[in-house]
């Protein structure tokens, strides 16, 4: 495996998106989840695929176009998902989750037309549905990378702004944080960690890599720094098991990470039962 | 004469077509501890509210340390304890020394860390409050009392000059009311701050509080708390809305 990984530069770029995605994608997860956020996650991954369907279309229809990587249409359109979600929940302040459904619809209704109207891009379409191990250019690489570095400086600067608006979100408004630019500035790093995680997770599956290591994590933390730096090692453990099984079983790694999350938390709530046993019978 | 930490002069407050407050002219200086009581929607969140700034009033002037609320900007001297009920999430996973600590956040300010002796910090505001030993538990495991505790201290721990509470004994047990209250007392007698409260518990609070406020839409009544005691049966009616009769407790009732 190690020498497959010197040798083949597709390799080199899916393994190290992977483990970069393992770790922004559960470390904002942590307050998509505690925010209760996670279904956001979701709708904004199909409005990366309407995005990237877009892009698609748009490459085969028009030559000039053929080089425009689709995961910049996939960033335009799951960071105006984003805005567009904010604006609805404000709309309909008594129905907030409203705005997830719309949003999620609209997306998955804009890629069935692009997908219907174009011709035969089927095999790429699958790999950005499922993910893909083979299909993670340099390119797509260096996006990754860009995106961790955006997180790694936004949650640097906000750490503590974001716990408070996560934990209180009226105490942070009455201690005269900026609330709302905050957390759409939060919003737009979600969309660009969807956008970003796509390529290796797949669309259909990449809001499961921001909640399930968190949803382990949390039956185990005692503490906040617990909890983060648990769903962290959770996240690499299943990207790095899910690619590694995706490569030697040829088969999308979006299923494997996904199965390996899914042990991975039967584990932890197996752990957390006999815990609590333990200490009745103590 | 006492310093003004809070004036309120002529303040309205409409939401759509409802008046929620009128007339509102209020005065608070350091060193007291007001209670702010009223029935049901009479408006007792909203004027907190307005103190925050978290409403703006329809017409009238709020000044804070003498600085009209819009200009003031050292939030971190205000501390705030929501209502338990309708605010933070029971099944965070934050300690309690994690939540604490958060209250530093206005102080420290936007792009910086936490100072080196936040641990310190974090001990002292949880001993004013006698949970110093809970330091290191979930946030969620304890009681509701013990979580008020803690969101005073956390209010506590940035040095406020006043503390404002909205209803904080909400889901509180009886039993640790007349405690909990002690312990503000204390906060108020000893480190000087002044402490505004909404509250239901007219009875529990009436030992410990220096000034009473009565609220429903306007103040009808704003005083020592012993001069409460000269409001009329009128006024108390059109305060309360319906017939009040007055009971003294001279006696602990024995069960």
């Amino acid at each position: 495996m190690i020498d497959a990984i010197l040798n083949y530069q597709f390799l080199q770029n899916a393994f190290a998106s992977g483990l970069i995605i393992g770790v922004i994608a559960p470390l904002l997860g942590v307050f998509v989840v505690v925010r209760r956020l996670s279904l956001i996650a979701d709708a904004l991954s199909h409005v990366t695929l309407a995005g990237i369907a877009g892009s698609l279309y748009l490459s085969q229809s028009f030559g000039a176009l053929a080089l425009l990587n689709p995961l910049y249409l996939g960033i335009v359109a799951s960071v105006t998902g984003s805005l567009f979600i904010e604006r609805l929940r404000r709309l309909y302040k008594h129905y907030e989750e409203l705005a997830i459904p719309i949003i999620m619809s609209a997306g998955l209704g804009i890629s069935a037309i692009f997908i219907s109207v174009s011709e035969g891009f089927s095999s790429d379409l699958i790999s950005y549905l499922f993910g893909s191990v083979s299909a993670v250019s340099r390119q797509d690489l260096w996006i990754v990378v860009s995106i961790a570095i955006i997180v790694i400086l936004f949650l640097g600067l906000f750490f503590k702004e974001f716990f408070v608006l996560s934990f209180d979100e009226e105490y942070a408004k009455a201690s005269g944080l900026p609330a709302k630019w905050i957390h759409i500035l939060f919003m737009i790093v979600t969309a660009l960690v969807i956008a970003g995680s796509m390529r290796i997770v797949g669309i259909l599956l990449v809001s499961s890599l921001m909640t399930l290591p968190v949803a382990a994590a949390m039956r185990i933390a005692k503490s906040f720094k617990q909890a983060i730096i648990y769903s962290v090692v959770f996240g690499e453990l299943a990207v790095l098991v899910g690619l590694v099984s995706a490569f030697y079983l040829d088969i999308a790694p979006g299923g494997t990470i996904v199965v390996t999350s899914i042990i991975i938390l039967l584990l932890t709530l197996l752990a957390k039962k006999i815990r609590i046993k333990g200490v009745q019978i103590q | 004469m006492a310093k003004q930490l809070i004036n309120l002069h002529n303040v309205f407050y409409q939401y759509e077509q409802t008046v929620a407050l009128r007339d509102i002219n209020l005065i608070i200086e350091e060193g007291d501890f007001l209670a702010i009581i009223g029935p049901n929607g009479s408006g007792k969140s909203t004027l907190l509210k307005i103190i925050l700034g978290l409403l703006k009033p329809t017409q009238g002037d709020v000044s804070l340390f003498e600085k009209p609320v819009g200009q003031f900007k050292e939030k971190e001297l205000i501390g705030y304890v929501s209502q338990k009920s309708n605010s933070f999430n029971t099944g965070f996973p934050a300690t309690v020394a994690e939540v604490v600590r958060s209250g530093l956040v206005k102080k420290v300010g936007l792009f910086h860390r936490y100072p080196k002796n936040v641990n310190n910090q974090v001990k002292q505001a949880l001993k004013s409050v006698g949970m110093e030993k809970f330091a290191g538990k979930n946030i969620g495991d304890l009681s509701g009392g013990q979580q008020q505790r803690v969101f005073i201290a956390r209010a506590l721990i940035s040095d406020p000059k006043i503390l404002i509470l909205d209803e904080p004994t909400v889901g509180v047990d009886s039993k640790n009311v007349r405690s909990f209250y002690n312990m503000l007392a204390h906060l108020n007698r000893e480190h000087n701050i002044t402490i505004v409260l909404v509250t239901h518990d007219v009875d529990a609070v009436s030992i410990s509080i220096s000034h009473v406020a009565c609220l429903n839409q306007t103040i009808h009544f704003h005083g020592f708390k012993n001069e409460m005691d000269s409001m009329s049966d009128k006024q108390l009616e059109a305060w309360y809305g319906h017939s009040v009769r007055k009971v003294d407790h001279h006696s602990e009732v024995q069960s």
